[in-house]
C-alpha cells in the first residue's frame, strides 16, 4: 500500500462500497464530500466559541465589573485572552476552515467535474491535523496560567517571555495550533491546486471553471507563497519561548519588530485568502439568482490576479507606527491604496452583473447581495488606514476594529451563510425553510450594522484597542460613548440570539426538511448535475463533458433562461 | 470632524483631521454613489413574469466602460488621497522641526516615567524632573520626545495631539510635537503589553509659559538634595 498507485487502487476500489463502519466512514474516509462536511461542522463548532468569548468581553466593556451570565467576572488576564481567542479563531478556524477547505473540498471536484480530489489521502491528514489543532488550542484555557493574552497579531517581546505574558504554556500552545493549523492548510492548498490542473473534466477550458474555483485557487496559491515566512518565525519564537534563545529579543541581538514583518507577510495576503473564496460565492449566487451572465468574466479573474499579487507588497501599513523606518510608509501607502483599485473594481462588475437581470431575492441571495453593501462600507473605511497621514490617528483605535469587521464580518459569516443556504440541498439532499432563513438573514445583518457603526465613532473619538475597562481614562468616558459601548453589546446579544434561528433551521431542514432535487436552483454548474447528496465518485452516471462556460445564462437563443455546462451543443440541421 | 469630539491640540492635529476629512469626502460620494446603483438596481431588475434576463458578456468596449471609467476615477482620488497623506506624514514623522525642549518618555509594564529637562531645559543634568503618569509641557513650544521600553512593545498614543508612535525595547524612537493650547488629557497605551494594558493611562499637562515656569521651579530637584551639605531651604520636591 506504499505506493501512489496502490493508493488510487483502493480508493477506487472505495467506491463501489458504501456499508463502511463507522471508523472507516467518519474517521478514514477519504471522500472529499465528508472531508468537507467534518470542516464544516469543526468550523462551526470552533464560531460557538468565538461568539462565546465575544459575548463574555463585550458584556464587561458594556457593564464592566459585572458577573457575564454562563462566564462570571471577567478579569483583565481573562479579558486579554478573551480577545485573543476571539480573533485566532474567527479567522483561523471558523473563517479558513468554512471557506477554503469546506467549501474548497466540496466544491472543487463537483464544479470540475471529477471523482475526487487527486490525494485524497493528504486530505484526510489535513483534517486530522486541523482537529488535533482545534484541540490544542481548545486546551491551553485549561493549562496554568490559562490561554494566551497577547493578541492574534503575538507580538514579541510579550509573547515571547512568560515573565511579561505570564502564560508560559499557553503561549507555545497557542502558537503550535497556529502551525499545526498552517500545516493543514498546506496540505489543503496543494491538494486544490493539482486537482484544478489536474482533473477537469472532458472540454473543461481554463476560462470555463467557475470564478469560485478560480478564487480557492487563487486564495490557496496566495496561502502557500505566503505562510513559509511565518511558519519560520513562529518556530523562531517558539525558541525563544522555549528554550531562551533572542530572535525577537533586542537585549540578545534580536529584533521584535522582525516578527512583524513575517507576521504581516503572511497576515494581509491572509486577508485576500479568505475574501476571494467569499468573493468567488458571491459571483456564482448572484448570477444564478439575477439569471444573468458574470459580467466581464476575465475582468474579475485578472482583478483577483492582480488582488492576489499586490497583497504581497502591502503588508507594513499594519507597521507604520511601529517604529519601522518613517521613509518606509509612503511606499506602503501607495501600494495600500494602489490595491483598492482592483478589489473596488471586482465590486463595480459584481454591480453591473445585476444590470438587466431577472433578480430573485431568495436567502442565498439575500445573503450575497449583502456581501456588497456591507462589503463596500469595510473597503472605503480602509482608505483612512492605508493613508499614512490619518493611520497616525486610527490605528489601534476602534475604528481598525470596525474597520475589518466590516471586511471580515462579511467574508466570514455573510460568505459562509451564503454558501450553506445556497449549497445545503447539494450538500444534504434537503431544502432549509426560506421563511426563517430570511428571518435569520435579517435579524443578523440589522443586528450587525448596529455593532459596528457605533464602534466607527467611538474609534474616531480615540477609543483604544484591548482596553478592558474605560473608567480608567477621562477622556473615553465623555457623555455618550459608555451608552455607544453599551449599544454595541446589546447589539450582539440580538445578533447572537438569532443564530439559534440558523442553528434550528439548518438541523430541522437536514432531518426534517423537504426533499431537494438535483437542481433547484436552476443552476449552470456541474455540481447540479450531480444527486442531490451526490453519492461517493460523485457522478453515478459517467463523469460529465462540457461545453461551455458557467454563466450562460438568458442566452438569446434559447427558450430555457439556463443553460448547464454538461448540455451538448443542439445539432445543426 | 474629529475635532467636535476630541480636542486639536497640537501643530499638526488640524493637518490629519483635514486628511481625514478629504478621505471622508471623497470615500463617502464614492460610497453613497456605489450603494445607490446597486440598490436601484435590485428594485429595478426584480423578476417579472414572462420577463427574461438580458444577455450582456461584459467584455465589449461599450458595456466594459462603466467598470474602466470608476476604475480610473478610483486611481485619480487615490493619488490625491495618496499625496495628502504623505505630506502630513512627512511633518508628523520625518521632518523634525528644532527643538525649544527634549523629553524623554519611558514605557514599561504597566506605567509611564516621564522625564523632563527642568529649568536649565537640559536631559541627564541634576534638575532633570521624573514623574510617573504625568507629563507636562509648555503651550507653544516644540518638544522633541525619546521614546524608548523597558520591557515589551507599548505605544504612546496622545489623541489630542493625533500623535502614537510605538515603544520598542532596546531602540529609543524620536518624535516632535508643539502643543497649541492648555488643558489637561489622557496619554493611551495602544500596544497591547500584558495583562496590565487597560490600566496603563497617563495624563499630558500642557500649561502656559508661567504656569510651567512655577512647576518647573517647584518641581526640580533642590540641588540642596543633590549636594546634602546645604540644608533644604523650602518645602517641596520630588511627588
Amino acid at each position: 500500500m506504499s505506493t501512489a498507485a496502490h493508493a488510487e487502487q483502493d480508493h477506487a476500489h472505495g467506491h463501489a462500497h458504501h456499508d463502511e463502519g463507522f471508523i472507516k466512514k467518519y474517521l478514514w474516509s477519504t471522500d472529499h464530500k465528508m472531508i468537507a462536511m467534518q470542516y464544516l461542522f469543526t468550523g462551526m463548532a470552533m464560531a460557538l466559541i468565538g461568539g462565546f468569548t465575544v459575548y463574555a468581553f463585550r458584556m464587561q466593556l458594556a457593564f464592566p465589573g459585572m458577573s457575564v451570565p454562563g462566564y462570571g467576572r471577567v478579569t483583565a488576564t481573562d479579558y486579554n485572552a478573551l480577545v485573543t481567542t476571539h480573533g485566532s479563531v474567527m479567522i483561523f478556524w471558523v473563517a479558513m476552515p468554512v471557506l477554503i477547505a469546506a467549501l474548497g473540498n466540496y466544491l472543487i471536484p463537483l464544479m470540475i467535474g471529477c471523482d475526487d480530489m487527486v490525494f485524497p489521502r493528504l486530505n484526510r491528514l489535513s483534517y486530522q491535523l486541523f482537529l488535533i489543532s482545534s484541540i490544542v488550542l481548545i486546551a491551553s484555557f485549561y493549562v496554568p496560567g490559562g490561554a494566551f493574552g497577547g493578541a492574534w497579531t503575538s507580538y514579541p517581546p510579550l509573547s515571547a517571555k512568560a515573565e511579561y505574558s505570564l502564560t508560559g504554556l499557553g503561549s507555545s500552545m497557542w502558537l503550535l495550533a497556529v502551525a499545526l493549523e498552517f500545516a493543514a492548510f498546506l496540505l489543503g492548498g496543494i491538494n486544490f491546486v493539482t486537482t484544478v490542473m489536474n482533473s477537469r473534466a472532458p472540454g473543461m477550458k481554463m476560462f470555463d471553471v467557475p470564478i469560485v474555483v478560480w478564487m480557492i485557487i487563487i486564495a490557496s496559491i496566495l496561502f502557500m507563497a505566503s505562510v513559509g515566512p511565518l511558519i519560520a518565525g513562529a518556530v523562531m519564537l517558539l525558541f525563544d519561548q522555549q528554550i531562551g534563545t533572542g530572535f525577537f529579543d533586542p537585549a540578545k541581538g534580536g529584533d521584535p519588530v522582525l516578527w512583524q514583518h513575517l507576521f504581516w507577510f503572511f497576515g494581509h495576503p491572509e486577508v485576500y485568502v479568505v475574501l476571494l473564496p467569499a468573493m468567488g460565492i458571491v459571483a456564482e449566487i448572484i448570477t444564478v439568482f439575477s439569471r444573468k451572465k458574470l459580467f466581464a468574466y476575465k475582468t474579475v479573474l485578472y482583478t483577483a490576479i492582480g488582488t492576489g499579487v499586490l497583497s504581497f507588497f502591502v503588508w507594513a501599513h499594519h507597521q507604520f507606527i511601529a517604529g519601522i523606518d518613517p521613509r518606509m510608509a509612503n511606499v506602503f501607502s501607495v501600494t495600500t491604496l494602489l490595491i483598492s483599485i482592483p478589489v473596488a473594481e471586482m465590486v463595480f462588475v459584481y454591480i453591473g452583473t445585476l444590470y438587466g437581470g431577472s433578480i430573485r431575492l431568495t436567502t442565498p441571495m439575500l445573503w450575497a447581495l449583502s456581501f456588497i453593501a456591507e462589503f463596500l462600507l469595510g473597503g472605503v473605511t480602509g482608505i483612512f488606514l492605508g493613508a499614512s497621514g490619518s493611520d497616525i490617528y486610527f490605528h489601534d483605535t476602534y475604528f481598525v476594529i470596525a474597520h475589518f469587521h466590516y471586511t471580515f464580518f462579511p467574508i466570514a459569516f455573510i460568505g459562509s451563510f451564503a454558501a450553506i443556504t445556497y449549497w445545503f440541498p447539494k450538500m444534504f439532499g434537503k431544502m432549509m425553510n426560506e421563511t426563517w432563513g430570511k428571518v435569520h438573514f435579517w435579524g443578523t445583518i440589522i443586528s450587525f450594522n448596529f455593532i459596528f457603526i457605533p464602534l466607527f465613532f467611538l474609534g474616531a473619538r480615540g477609543d483604544h484597542r484591548r482596553i478592558y475597562d474605560y473608567r480608567h481614562f477621562p477622556d473615553l468616558m465623555k457623555a455618550g460613548m459608555q451608552d455607544m459601548r453599551i449599544l454595541a453589546t446589546l447589539a450582539l446579544l440580538v445578533l447572537l440570539a438569532f443564530q439559534v434561528v440558523f442553528l434550528v433551521n439548518f438541523f430541522y431542514s437536514l432531518f426534517k426538511g423537504a426533499k431537494a432535487p438535483a437542481n433547484p436552483w436552476e443552476a449552470n454548474t456541474l455540481e447540479w448535475q450531480a444527486p442531490s447528496p451526490p453519492p461517493h465518485g460523485n457522478f453515478p452516471q459517467g463523469l460529465p463533458n462540457v461545453y461551455r462556460g458557467p454563466y450562460e445564462y438568458s442566452h438569446p437563443d434559447r427558450q430555457a433562461d439556463w443553460w448547464p455546462q454538461t448540455e451538448p451543443e443542439p445539432t445543426k440541421s | 470632524m474629529i475635532e467636535h469630539y476630541v480636542d486639536s491640540a497640537s501643530t499638526f492635529s488640524g493637518d490629519i483631521d483635514n486628511v481625514i476629512l478629504v478621505i471622508l469626502a471623497s470615500v463617502g460620494f464614492w460610497f453613497i454613489l456605489a450603494e445607490v446603483v446597486f440598490f436601484w438596481l435590485i428594485l429595478k431588475f426584480r423578476a417579472k413574469p414572462g420577463v427574461k434576463a438580458q444577455y450582456i458578456s461584459g467584455e465589449k468596449p461599450h458595456e466594459k466602460k462603466w467598470v474602466t471609467i470608476p476604475h480610473y476615477a478610483t486611481l485619480v482620488f487615490d493619488v490625491a488621497i495618496i499625496i495628502m497623506a504623505i505630506k502630513v506624514w512627512h511633518d508628523v514623522k520625518i521632518n523634525l522641526p528644532e527643538p525649544d525642549s527634549t523629553v524623554r518618555v519611558i514605557a514599561q509594564q504597566w506605567a509611564w516615567t516621564f522625564v523632563h529637562p527642568g529649568p536649565d531645559n537640559k536631559l541627564d543634568t541634576p534638575d532633570d524632573i521624573q514623574m510617573v503618569d504625568e507629563l507636562h509641557v509648555q503651550e507653544n513650544k516644540t518638544y522633541h520626545f525619546e521614546l524608548t521600553s523597558r520591557d515589551v512593545l507599548h505605544s504612546f498614543s496622545v489623541p489630542v495631539f493625533r500623535l502614537k508612535q510605538d515603544a520598542i525595547p532596546g531602540r529609543i524612537i524620536k518624535g516632535w510635537f508643539k502643543a497649541t493650547q492648555t488643558g489637561q488629557y489622557d496619554i493611551q497605551c495602544t500596544e497591547i503589553c500584558g495583562i496590565g494594558h487597560g490600566i496603563m493611562p497617563a495624563r499630558i499637562i500642557i500649561e502656559n509659559e508661567a504656569q510651567h515656569r512655577v512647576w518647573n521651579t517647584t518641581n526640580a530637584p533642590k540641588l540642596a538634595e543633590v549636594a546634602p551639605t546645604t540644608p533644604p531651604t523650602s518645602a517641596g520636591g520630588m511627588p
